[in-house]
């Protein structure tokens, strides 16, 4: 298995983009990538791509043909693979592609994450995410996506005595970031009153614990490492790609507190880096509902299992703490096209290795790591990277 | 022609949980309650909500039947729901109920429907069956979900239950020693196809319609089986409020203490095809070995079954706690706005 | 659910019955059914035999919905649970017949039959199972208004 490098980054604006269509999303951020990148398309291998419904959301199937059509790719007939597993669709795409390039199959590989959410009313989208749960035994009964994640925090707060205000803080926090962010959806500092007293959704969140509907698209670009100094001088490797399974129904899994996936996922991208928990600078963790950042830094090993309120609290996961976390603003703040967010959240971790991420730059970022997490955790994905 | 130790095996009961009492409806309506509540003798009523329908109370009145006997559901060999809220004008009831309990394949079913008599028919068709040897037992439910117009009298007592009877001949705890029926064409009451809400003759759905019918069964009744209304310990009519079985109760000989028991409009409104089943298990609730019970439905359109029933001494090991009382089904409530009445009654329309 | 009458057909057992499945091997129990035990996996091809659960559990966790999905508009604000019966599995389903606020994590709750969803107004009709308090034929504390 040879080393990987990511070349280019390319990210659209994330939000409700009522001028762009799925085909412009995706196609903005490869031509972004690719001009990043400094390569040209010819030089194109294969293309990943990761989408949760383009076909509920735009009537759309065959995405990978679509995309590589979209991007002007289509002359070339390269390999175009469309990957699914919900909210981590652009984090599986990522490790499909890495696979592609570590094994020597492919070279140069771009991958997209893209979904444009808002082509259908509010209440359909809330009806098309939920199909990321269990359709026959939760959603039949009329459970919803923020449901599932409100059973978690209720429960959360059973056993480790997590506080509402703790939940609330991780939006007070990321929505703080989101405002050095160009590219988030809200620019709009809140408060933990705010997130207490807005609309209540599925108790105990309420609409400011949760993620928004957006419309985005992210890319990279692939290269073997040995290749990448012919593109770019501030060379950023993927050292670590984990990715792991649970029960698809939140009853099924053996602790309603513990994403399995996400421990079985970061256990195996530590492994392969050979690094600890301790040894990552930053990361971009998967903050579709503000529990789920609580649940992230704890299944990811940042801290103790039961711990993670308090470490919100404390201040730890700000920009100035010793684990920043979703420096980019987060799910929350920065948005949550759900096939690009996997993608965007590895862009976020290069840009801030780089030294690229301007004003919210997390100082000497050496080793990133990017958390996507599917559904209600029955599917993760997570990339270690370090500048090379 | 006596029916040999034909009756009733188990039975069970359910009463959805949400009320409205009269004083709500009236003030909706700018009607004075007091007057409502003396003239019809009713307080308040049951409301079945959203996910609840005749199908939802017949298996649950049906698992309580179960509950308090040993029998294999797969012997029950017929179910037959009377109702004039079927979820389904053509799709059966039954078989709903039948997959729910686990009685089929090997069943006969079918649905009913003869207004608030739906269920007492369903139990002779089963009383038939067993004396046939065709069936080991038969599963009768009636069960409504009763529709009114808004603003209408009937507002105040279309309510919401239903009780279930497992009939055969092994373990009974009641002998249905006779029955029969009084039945004309007499257009009282009715509700038209596609139609969501009944009409009525208003007035005339007393003395020819509802009081004619279960007085003619009733004395039809007494003089085939050699009865008189003292030789009963209870007596159970059909209950459109709590005035008119008192009328035809004294009407016929009855005493007050005799339809006490099995009177239950005044507290939950009339249950349509449940209210003389429901009376029925009220009764059953507290019946001891030797008690007779009378019984006389009626349904508009119209008709009236009566029953001679006789408890017998298995009553007295019958495990009737294993499933909710009436009493205590009539207990556990929860009041309702007439707003939160409308949503549930569909009265408020939305896509 | 749009015309799925036969995918949900196939399930009645289990929505109207909570049948589900025991392996004959570790003797654990399953619902919804299960062809293998993920614990004996191929040492448990063939030794599933289907069982009836009772119905009975207690409240793992708890949320109530104020946002339903479209076709449970008019049901809001309802309770879904994570309820572990007492034979192991867990379900997700409603609480309903509970004052909101008195739902509780690790209450005693019991199976009831109910409507779950429709097709529209012409479409079939989806029954199954919610859970109900237990207490509540039991003392009759659970009184008051609902919305």
């Amino acid at each position: 298995m040879r080393e990987v490098a990511i070349i280019g980054v390319g990210l659209t604006k994330f939000g409700e983009l009522w001028d762009k269509s799925f085909r412009n999303l995706i196609t903005e951020a490869g031509s972004k990538a690719i001009l990043d990148a400094g390569i040209s398309g010819s030089e194109i291998d294969a293309l990943y791509v990761g989408s949760m419904s383009a076909g509920r959301f735009v009537g759309q199937e065959h995405v990978g043909a679509l995309v590589a059509d979209s991007s002007g790719l289509s002359s070339m007939h390269i390999p175009a693979t469309r990957v699914e597993s919900a909210c981590a669709s652009g984090g599986m795409a990522l490790r499909q592609a890495y696979i592609a390039v570590a094994s020597g199959m492919h070279d140069i590989v771009v991958v997209g994450g893209v979904e444009k959410m808002t082509d259908v009313v509010g209440g359909e989208a809330t009806n098309i995410l939920a199909m990321a749960a269990d359709q026959e035994w939760e959603a039949f009964f009329g459970v919803t996506f923020p449901a599932l994640y409100a059973m978690i925090a209720r429960r959360h707060m059973h056993e480790y005595g997590t506080t509402r205000e703790q939940l609330a803080q991780v939006a007070v926090k990321n929505h703080e970031n989101g405002l050095l962010n160009p590219e988030a959806q809200f620019h709009r500092k809140i408060t933990i009153e705010d997130v207490i007293n807005a609309p209540m959704v599925a108790d105990p969140l309420t609409l400011l614990d949760c993620s928004p509907i957006s419309d985005g698209a992210a890319a990279l670009i692939l290269c073997p490492l040995d290749r990448a100094k012919d593109y770019t001088d501030k060379i950023v490797k993927i050292i670590g790609a984990g990715q792991a399974s649970d029960s698809l129904a939140l009853h099924g899994r053996e602790d309603i507190c513990t994403f399995r996936a996400t421990v079985n996922a970061a256990r195996m991208a530590y492994e392969q880096a050979g690094i600890k928990p301790t040894d990552i600078d930053v990361a971009e963790v998967h903050d579709c509902f503000t529990i789920a950042e609580i649940l992230a830094i704890e299944d990811l090993g940042f801290v103790k299992k039961g711990e993670g309120g308090k470490a919100v609290e404390e201040g730890r996961t700000a920009r100035d703490g010793d684990i920043p976390i979703n420096p980019s603003g987060g799910l929350k703040a920065k948005g949550h096209p759900v096939g690009a967010t996997g993608v965007a959240q590895v862009a976020e971790i290069v840009l801030q290795l780089r030294g690229e991420a301007g004003e919210r730059q997390i100082k000497d970022a050496r080793i990133g790591l990017a958390h996507n997490i599917g559904g209600s955790g029955a599917s993760c994905t997570v990339h270690i990277m370090e500048v090379a | 022609m006596p029916m040999d130790k034909v009756g009733i095996v188990s039975y069970g009961a359910f009463i959805p949980r949400h009320r409205i009492k009269v004083e709500e409806i009236a003030s909706t309506w700018g009607k004075r309650a007091e007057e409502i509540k003396r003239g019809l003798a009713v307080y308040e009523k049951s409301v079945p909500s959203l996910d609840e329908d005749v199908a939802t109370i017949s298996v649950e009145a049906a698992r309580a039947a179960l509950a308090r006997c040993d029998i294999d559901p797969r012997d029950i060999g017929a179910i037959y729901v009377g109702s004039e809220s079927h979820p389904y004008a053509v799709k059966p009831t039954g078989t709903i109920v039948g997959e729910a309990i686990g009685a089929t394949p090997n069943l006969m079913a079918a649905d009913y429907e003869f207004a608030c008599k739906a269920g007492t028919a369903a139990i002779q068709n089963c009383i038939a069956l067993i004396k046939a040897d065709m069936i080991k037992y038969g599963l009768a439910i009636g069960a409504d979900t009763a529709q009114s117009a808004p603003g209408d009298a009937l507002e105040y007592t279309a309510a919401a239950g239903g009780a279930a009877f497992i009939i055969g001949k092994d373990k009974v705890i009641a002998t249905i020693n006779d029955t029969c029926s009084f039945t004309t064409d007499t257009p009282d009451f009715w509700r038209r196809e596609a139609r969501k809400y009944p009409r009525h003759g208003g007035r005339f759905t007393g003395n020819p319609a509802y009081f004619r019918h279960i007085m003619g069964a009733a004395r039809m009744l007494m003089e085939k089986v050699g009865t008189e209304p003292g030789d009963y310990d209870y007596a159970v009519f059909h209950q459109p409020n709590g005035k008119f079985p008192v009328v035809v109760a004294r009407r016929l000989g009855f005493k007050d203490e005799q339809i006490k028991e099995g009177l239950l409009t005044p507290y939950i409104g009339n249950t349509y095809s449940g209210s003389s089943p429901l009376g029925l298990a009220a009764v059953l609730d507290v019946a001891k070995p030797g008690d007779r019970i009378f019984l006389a439905s009626y349904g508009s359109g119209a008709g009236s079954d009566a029953f001679d029933i006789t408890v017998t001494d298995e009553m007295e090991s019958f495990p009737r706690e294993k499933a909710p009382s009436v009493r205590q089904l009539i207990e556990r409530k929860s009041y309702v706005s007439y707003a939160v009445y409308a949503k549930y009654r569909d009265l408020l329309y939305w896509e | 659910m749009g015309n799925a009458v036969p995918r949900f057909w196939r399930e009645i057992p289990q929505r109207y019955s909570l049948v589900g499945t025991k392996c004959k091997v570790c003797n654990r129990v399953f619902f919804p059914q299960r062809e293998v035990c993920p614990y004996c996996r191929r040492k448990s091809i063939g030794k599933m035999e289907e069982i009836k659960l009772k119905g009975e559990g207690k409240v793992l966790t708890y949320t109530i919905i104020y946002t339903p999905p479209s076709n449970f508009e008019g049901q809001a604000p309802y309770a879904v649970a994570i309820v572990e019966l007492d034979e192991g599995p867990r379900v997700t389903s409603q609480i309903v017949d509970c004052d909101l606020d008195r739902i509780k994590i690790g209450m005693r709750v019991k199976a009831t039959f109910r409507r779950i969803q429709e097709d529209g107004d012409t479409g079939a009709i989806y029954y199954g199972y919610k859970f109900r308090p237990v207490e509540d034929f039991e003392g009759n504390e659970n009184k008051g208004k609902t919305g």
